[in-house]
């Protein structure tokens, strides 16, 4: 099989798999980094989302050939040791979670939300793809609008 | 008393104090438990007529009918008489069944015998774990139940652990998670162990420091003596298991003593979840499971007709290809490779016993189940109205999926179990296993919603183990549980209001559903709890109908009848069940009846509701929510009440249909009375969720059956609300705490979903008649 080499949360790894293998699997069932969740395969519950180069994807439709050589970012590469990113600390702050299936992807997902928008409007959260099957929208919502805040204040 | 070497477990001890229990509707676990007891064996005879009373009820309908008109008239003048001009009384009104016993009373009487039997441990280093035979599956219990725990022991939550049980079959019908039952039934017995323990622990330090223990006083996970000597639990663990006989009161805090319950508490779980190190089945590293999945039938049911796996077997990581009585197995290195391996499985298959069905066929079978209406008394008006209310698939987040290790002689699985008791049990006779050779470990599970009652999943998972002769990691396809996996079962209802001079003089509804399938062990449960069903010629649906459902107004003399439609197809209960459109249908209804009189839809309710705290609810939102305010055209308020487990809610939504394809609720205001609260955050998180589950039944969300399949194979055609259908503003009032702890996590669900389809009736001056509405 194919050898494919990335950076994965800020470490080099190197896999050896099918060219097509989404990198949901290789990440899954080969390096055993479970953060990102198997919602539907198909990229439509995003609860996979992680980031490639910065900007959010799924990486239940895209194949690891397509990541080679750039910088995968899941949810165990966002806090920085034992400091968790701003938004982490939203999601705890705003008690998002309920089952917390979704909520990696969902955190992911508003990571690079504030990365584009950093002040964004209600009508920009509507942006926002990813199912919650508990229904924790308005606390994400809360907890993006508290994140987008507490950045500015700094 | 039983200990651990090392450690204290307190059980349960009874006599339990008495100064904050609840005065009636969760019971005493140790009066019931003790036939002498006069108030338990009382209260059992009691349950054997209520539910012969469906009975009386009809009958008692039948016996105005027989007298009308002349009855009917006269209970027009008598309401007449009496009238109040702004809120007229209402002469007729029955309570309903669970009103004076429900599901959860009935699950707590089943489960009362071994309610003695939670185990609260005490470590060496300090620690205070309370194995919970329940599962958590975002419903928040192991944060409520830490917190009871911290409460009553004084110690600091983050010294709480709440692992999940592995199914203890001596716990009979006490490990069943499902009718918002869990802290109703364990609030008592958790404090009551807390409480014990906090004795035990107290009498220990006494002990060593030879000082009275009731100079002793203890906090954040210590005993502490007034020279401010300080002895850490972890430090007492050992001492305090050998303690046969606490030289302090063992008994939980009076209400005014609490710190912790009640007080707004975040997740015991969040950092670990926004962090990804929560674990769910499909995360464990079990040694050697495999990744698993299933090639299923192309209609619900079917069965294999045919198949050739010779390419499949050949292709890359793929380790086995077994077949099990639901499909075709395929055990690879990756769940990519299992996929793949089969997509390429040459498979035909038989028409399942529902393949020439459709959605429409199945609706017209529900319409024909009904039993007719009587004729309404005459000089009297009627108003009847009918709902279709779709299937709606469960659709948790996390897909089924089941770890089994299966070998000669034992098994063990691993999955997020509602019921792991019957899980066991079953697997084991599957596997031909005594039940203690079967070992069943729950794992947390992201999202139930009622699907994971069942474990369709765990006993493919060991067959399939069982068949290849390895372990297996096996996971559902969303698609595969979209197709085959259960759901919300359809149903139709019909609803005759007859009235007259400002009164609702009788109210007959008769609900057709598609059989559920309740077949997780509540049948055993209601049993043991002293139901005879076939006794009182009830079916386990009726039963379970009859102790969920009713209505809270006093609209005359209520029937509610319920008429099941065999159907091969997978359903099971779905977050408040029956309620969730019964209530739904009654409540739409009222809104149309309210209009019909002349009157305003909430002070239509507010003057026939029975609960004097709902009318309280009522109040909030109305002030709360502006009810009544102007809008804009295309945009109305909506309102929907329900009570049920010992709670009641409120909603008032606000919604836009100017664009019908796409309403949205903008705004919604939620009172909630749920007696006493553990933690309102966590009562807020039901409550959302509930609101969120009520847009996407009634707006968007379901599933078609095309001839005996599934339409819907994920959540692109399978609507669950996104954050752009839901509402940017919603406020929650909570009531102030009273009495023992209702039952939450299903009671918003019925009053979301009404007031989304009232707001949408309203909006749009229609009569919305089938959900989802837009389907």
């Amino acid at each position: 099989m194919p050898i494919h080499t990335f950076i994965l949360n800020g470490r080099p790894v190197t896999v050896d798999a099918p060219d097509d293998m989404p990198l949901l699997w290789v990440l899954r069932d080969k390096l055993g980094v479970t953060g990102p969740k198997y919602g539907c395969g198909v990229g439509v519950c995003r609860a996979c989302t992680s980031h490639l180069d910065g900007q959010e994807f799924q990486p239940c439709t895209r194949s690891v050939k397509d990541c080679e050589g750039r910088t995968v970012t899941t949810i165990e590469g966002l806090a920085d040791g034992d400091t968790l990113h701003p938004v982490q600390e939203a999601w705890i702050d705003c008690d998002v979670a309920q089952c917390g299936f979704c909520q990696p992807g969902q955190i992911m997902t508003a990571v690079a939300l504030l990365r584009r928008t950093p002040d964004p409007t209600d009508a920009d959260i509507d942006q926002i793809q990813n199912i919650c099957r508990c229904g924790s929208y308005p606390r994400i919502r809360e907890a993006i609008k508290r994140a987008a805040a507490a950045r500015q204040a700094r | 008393m039983p200990a651990r070497s090392g450690a204290v477990s307190a059980r349960r001890v009874p006599p339990i104090s008495t100064s904050d229990a609840p005065s009636d509707s969760t019971g005493h676990p140790d009066e019931a438990a003790g036939p002498a007891s006069a108030e338990a064996t009382g209260r059992r005879r009691f349950l054997t007529y209520l539910l012969a009373a469906p009975t009386l009820t009809v009958a008692a309908r039948l016996g105005l009918d027989a007298a009308a008109p002349a009855t009917a008239q006269a209970a027009v003048r008598a309401a007449a008489a009496a009238q109040d001009a702004s809120a007229p009384p209402q002469p007729l009104g029955l309570p309903g069944i669970p009103d004076v016993l429900d599901l959860g009373d009935a699950m707590i009487l089943a489960g009362l015998p071994t309610s003695h039997l939670l185990v609260l441990e005490i470590t060496p280093a300090g620690r205070a774990a309370l194995h919970l035979p329940r599962l958590e599956v975002g419903q928040g219990l192991t944060t409520a139940i830490a917190m009871l725990v911290a409460e009553e022991l004084d110690a600091e939550l983050t010294d709480v652990d709440v692992p999940l049980s592995d199914g203890r079959p001596e716990l009979l019908f006490n490990q069943l998670t499902g009718g918002s039952n869990s802290v109703r039934s364990l609030y008592d017995p958790v404090r009551a162990a807390a409480a014990a323990a906090r004795a035990r622990l107290v009498t220990a330090a006494a002990n060593r420091w030879n000082v009275p223990a009731d100079t002793l006083r203890t906090a954040d996970s210590a005993v502490l003596a007034p020279d401010g000597r300080r002895l850490g639990y972890g430090e007492l663990a050992a001492d305090a298991a050998a303690v046969a006989l606490p030289a302090v009161p063992g008994t939980p805090k009076p209400a005014d003593q609490r710190r912790l319950v009640g007080k707004p508490t975040g997740r015991i779980d969040a950092r670990d979840i926004v962090t990804g190190r929560a674990e769910y089945a499909g995360d464990l590293r079990i040694p050697g499971a495999v990744p698993t999945v299933v090639a299923r039938p192309t209609t619900i049911n079917g069965t294999l007709k045919s198949l050739d796996a010779s390419a499949a077997r050949a292709m890359p990581g793929v380790l086995a290809v077994v077949q099990i009585p639901s499909g075709v197995a395929v055990l690879a290195e990756t769940f990519d490779q299992a996929l793949k391996a089969r997509d390429a499985l040459r498979t035909t298959w038989n028409p399942g016993p529902v393949a020439d069905l459709s959605t429409a066929d199945i609706q017209a079978r529900l319409r024909a189940a009904h039993a007719p209406f009587l004729l309404p008394p005459l000089l009297t008006q009627y108003l009847d109205a009918e709902f279709d209310f779709a299937f709606v698939n469960h659709a948790p987040m996390e897909v089924l999926t089941a770890v089994a290790d299966v070998r000669p002689g034992r098994a063990e699985l691993w999955f997020a179990a509602q019921s792991p008791i019957i899980a066991q049990q079953t697997i084991a006779a599957e596997l031909g296993l005594p039940q203690h050779a079967v070992t069943v470990h729950v794992v947390r599970g992201g999202g139930s919603f009622g699907r994971r009652l069942f474990f369709d999943a765990a006993l493919e998972a060991a067959q399939i183990s069982k068949a290849a002769g390895r372990p297996v990691k096996l996971m559902w396809t969303r698609n595969d549980d979209m197709r085959h996996g259960r759901m919300r079962p359809a149903s139709h209802h019909r609803i005759r209001a007859t009235y007259g001079l400002g009164q609702v003089l009788n109210w007959e509804h008769r609900a057709a559903t598609v059989r559920t399938d309740l077949g997780h062990g509540l049948g055993e449960a209601l049993t043991g709890a002293g139901f005879n069903l076939s006794l009182a010629g009830l079916s386990l649906a009726q039963a379970f109908f009859l102790l969920t459902e009713k209505n809270p107004y006093n609209v005359g003399i209520p029937t509610q009848l319920l008429a099941e439609l065999p159907l091969a197809v997978h359903t099971g209960s779905w977050r408040s069940v029956y309620s969730g459109t019964v209530r739904v249908a009654d409540e739409i209804t009222m809104d149309e009846l309210a209009r019909r009189m002349g009157q305003d839809e909430l002070d239509f309710r507010r003057a026939r509701l029975r609960d004097v705290a709902g009318k309280a609810l009522l109040d909030t939102v109305a002030t709360a929510g502006d009810w009544g305010r102007a809008m804009p055209p295309g945009q109305a308020q909506g309102i929907g009440y329900h009570d049920e487990n010992g709670g009641r809610v409120a909603y008032l939504v606000e919604l836009d249909a100017s664009d019908r394809a796409n309403p949205r609720v903008t705004k919604a205001v939620i009172a909630a009375d749920v007696g006493q609260v553990i933690n309102p955050r966590g009562l807020e998180a039901q409550l959302t969720g509930a609101l969120i589950d009520g847009i996407s039944v009634i707006l968007q969300a379901g599933n078609h059956i095309d001839n005996g399949a599934v339409r819907e194979g994920s959540y692109a055609d399978f609507h669950y609300a996104r954050q752009r259908n839901t509402p940017p503003v919603v406020e929650i009032h909570l009531m102030p705490p009273s009495g023992a702890p209702g039952g939450a996590g299903e009671l918003g669900v019925p009053a979301a979903s009404a007031a989304v389809a009232n707001a949408y009736a309203r909006a749009t001056g229609t009569s919305p008649r089938s959900f989802p509405i837009n389907f």
